[in-house]
């Protein structure tokens, strides 16, 4: 017994193989389309995860510090430090800013860190070359993605910072790539005004009857000195000891420190359903579309295939071929097709996935979500095809 | 049963190489994929460690020169950059009535002095009165025992003598008195010359004119600074070392200095004193470090970066600080174990200045511990060793 299906294909098959890449490159955009959604969520995810931290302590009433701006004075800590259920604390600052290296302007979130001893909260929690920040001062740890080398020199604002380490998926929400630098350097990027700015500033405060007054000497300087500190960081973040509830402990700090603390459940809602969720939304309706196009092209090119074999049904047919045999045929092509794409279009997404500027993220189990979707979509389209093929009249054999 | 076609062949060909790219993008980005990791051996090495700080350039000494009164500046001779000399003038206030208050007072402590030497007249004067009456009552006494004189009259003569004495002594009084008045005259007349020196702002030291922060002509309140003055010689730096990573700070510890006018150079310096009091809102210790030799054009204000060279600890047991890692509330190191990652929780001590970290407990000289890693890594995490992450 000779397979139908298979003697079929190879007598045409530079056109099968052509239809099983092409239809695999759609599903290969399928995919990718797949991989970018997860990849946003993912990159929510990492920034939660890549903190270390089970509680995060934010200012009063606000969705901070990723998702709304947010202002603590830095030394809050100390009396959150205090609370049953906290092991460790450690004080952060985030700050997108437009970095510009080398004539090339990149978007980066600079993250502000405790450097005192290695793996405090928010720290980066693997390198991929170099070592951690063991100054307090002009060190930074760089996403790979900002382009980066280690020991190049780097100004950020008024300061020129040494990249003493470099790691990887270290981005923020949005998926810019971090660099972090000490935390007293990140309050004076954040915080301090450039240099006219400050001597404007300094100008309108002298400028101000209330601060200049005759006779009270030292009240200018007094006040000039009060408006440049850098004093704020934007969350503190809460590592708890082992067997402490973090909703205790959130509520502990909500109620007796006038500010809001978050858990990790919390913080994902907030960065994962309400801060990407419209981009996402975005990309799964068109992933949804996307799938139902290729759905569509499926059905298309299995229904036109066997109906190209019309007169080679009809002579099978007539020399008296069973039913079952013909509907086997043009299902095994079928599948056949829908494997050959799957393949393809796997291999597509695994190859052009890392070029795109964004992560993409392919998961197994969506890939083998895909392939039984492409197989069920193939299964559906060939009964069609098999209802036209059964349809066909042997005489059309000889006729025609 | 033919041999196979050149076709069949062909396809064949492109069948496996088309599963085997297939079985690469699998086996290389899935969950199946190895983390390529770096490893790293715990040796014995010498740990050269340091502190790092932010200083600013200050004057050891700078000196406020005002008036000790509020008062209207007269003229002020020297100007900012100006050298000058210990004791020079450099600036006044405006006399107003200090010089009429000073012949006033000098008429006061005359006529003080004058009133004493009446005063010593008058002592003089009943002085030689108590001493006639003495002898007049004496006199009597005698002529009253051979009675010839009545009893009444001797009396008489003993309560004139009586009363010449307190008269006597009501004038030995009263010339005390004109004397301390004097003394007071002569007292408000050197203050009143004092208080006019002081409107005389002289230099305390030689030094140079770092500000002058009064006009001629403007009114100044008791203790404001009209001209400032500092010792070129005694520049130093202030020095602020996060508390965290201030441990060895100590006087005495050499320290290189690279200012931020010259950020290629590194001048040599030392600590030259180290603060009790550190600051509890930025978290910091205070030092004061001094240049060996004191690099010319450095201006007061410019922010300079310190690195103090603690003394290095010789032999000790380290790993690469990236190594160290936290997992639970644990510090350890990833280890790799029949191509899985295993954590190891150890005791970590003191980190040097280029990324070794002492190892207290926990590894012995040899351990091979992960360095660094593709991915974030969990127990049994298959690993893939390389050389380098790329």
């Amino acid at each position: 017994m000779i397979n139908l299906a298979s003697r079929d294909v190879l007598h045409g098959w530079g056109k099968f193989l052509f239809t099983g890449v092409g239809l695999g490159l759609l599903i290969g955009a399928t995919l990718t389309m797949g991989g970018v959604f997860r990849g946003m969520v993912d990159d929510g995810q990492v920034l939660i995860d890549n903190s270390g931290a089970d509680l995060w302590v934010v200012q009063q009433g606000t969705l901070g510090p990723y998702a709304e701006p947010s202002s603590l004075r830095d030394d809050v800590w100390r009396s959150i430090a205090g609370i049953k259920g906290v092991a460790e604390t450690g004080n952060a600052a985030y700050l997108t800013i437009q970095m510009a290296h080398k004539g090339k302007d990149t978007r980066v979130m600079i993250v502000g860190i405790e450097v005192d001893r290695p793996n405090r909260p928010g720290a980066p929690p693997y390198l991929t070359a170099g070592r951690p920040i063991l100054q307090g001062h002009y060190e930074a740890i760089a996403d790979e993605r900002a382009g980066l080398k280690l020991g190049e020199r780097v100004k950020i604002r008024r300061h020129d910072h040494t990249v003493v380490g470099l790691t990887r998926r270290m981005v923020s929400s949005s998926g810019d790539p971090m660099i972090f630098v000490p935390l007293k350097d990140a309050q004076e990027i954040q915080f301090l005004k450039d240099n006219d700015a400050l001597v404007n500033e300094r100008a309108r405060t002298a400028a101000n009857p209330a601060f200049n007054r005759p006779g009270v000497p030292g009240l200018l300087e007094a006040a000039q000195a009060s408006a440049t500190q850098a004093r704020s960081v934007n969350t503190v973040l809460v590592r708890l000891a082992p067997g402490a509830d973090p909703t205790a402990v959130a509520g502990e700090i909500q109620r007796w420190k006038r500010l809001t603390a978050y858990t990790k459940a919390q913080m994902e809602d907030i960065l994962i359903a309400k801060l990407i969720a419209t981009s996402a939304k975005q990309i799964g309706m068109f992933l949804v579309i996307l799938a139902i196009v290729t759905a569509a092209i499926v059905a298309f090119i299995i229904y036109t295939m066997t109906l190209a074999k019309v007169r080679e049904i009809a002579v099978l047919k007539l020399i008296g071929a069973k039913n079952r045999i013909i509907a086997g045929m043009i299902l095994q092509q079928a599948l056949a097709l829908g494997i050959i794409g799957f393949l393809v279009g796997r291999i597509a997404a695994g190859l052009w996935g890392p070029a795109f500027p964004k992560y993409v993220l392919l998961l197994p189990q969506d890939a083998v979500a895909g392939f039984a979707i492409v197989l069920t979509i193939c299964a559906l389209a060939s009964s069609v095809a098999i209802r036209a093929a059964l349809a066909i009249d042997p005489a059309e054999a000889i006729g025609g | 049963m033919k041999s196979p076609s050149r076709r069949t062949l062909a396809l064949s060909a492109f069948g496996i190489l088309f599963l085997a790219a297939f079985g690469w993008i699998v086996a290389t980005q899935g969950p199946l994929a190895a983390t390529k990791v770096t490893l790293a051996e715990a040796r014995e090495t010498r740990l050269a460690r340091s502190l790092f700080g932010i200083a600013t350039v200050e004057a050891r000494r700078s000196h406020s020169i005002g008036p000790t009164l509020a008062g209207r500046v007269a003229q002020v001779l020297v100007d900012q950059g100006d050298a000058v000399k210990a004791g020079q003038l450099l600036a006044e206030m405006e006399l107003v009535d200090m010089d009429a208050r000073l012949a006033a007072g000098a008429a006061s402590a005359a006529g003080a002095a004058q009133r004493a030497h009446a005063a010593e007249a008058a002592l003089a004067e009943s002085t030689s009165r108590a001493k006639l009456a003495r002898n007049s009552a004496d006199r009597y006494a005698d002529l009253r025992k051979k009675n010839f004189v009545s009893q009444e009259a001797a009396d008489a003569k003993a309560h004139e003598a009586a009363a010449a004495q307190s008269a006597r002594e009501a004038a030995v009084a009263a010339l005390a008195a004109a004397k301390a008045d004097m003394q007071r005259a002569q007292s408000e007349l050197v203050g009143t010359g004092k208080n006019r020196a002081h409107l005389r702002l002289v230099s305390p030291v030689d030094g140079v004119v770092t500000a002058r922060l009064a006009e001629p002509g403007s009114t100044v309140v008791a203790g404001q600074a009209v001209v400032q003055v500092i010792d070129p010689a005694s520049l130093w730096l202030r020095v602020r070392i996060d508390q965290g990573r201030s441990q060895g700070l100590a006087v005495g510890l050499p320290a290189e200095i690279t200012l931020r006018s010259r950020p290629g150079e590194q001048f040599p310096g030392r600590i030259e004193r180290v603060d009790w009091v550190g600051d509890a809102v930025t978290e910091e210790r205070i030092a004061n470090v001094v240049f060996d030799a004191l690099p010319t054009g450095i201006a007061i204000g410019e922010l300079a970066e310190v690195t103090l060279r603690l003394p290095a600890i010789e032999n000790a047991l380290a790993i690469p600080a990236a190594a160290l890692q936290r997992q639970k509330n644990q510090s350890g190191v990833w280890q790799a174990k029949d191509g899985q990652a295993r954590f190891l929780p150890i005791t970590a001590g003191l980190i040097s200045a280029d990324g070794w970290v002492e190892i207290r407990q926990g590894l012995a000289a040899g351990d091979t511990v992960i360095v660094h890693s593709a991915k974030a890594l969990a127990d049994g995490s298959r690993i893939q060793p390389v050389d380098a992450l790329k």
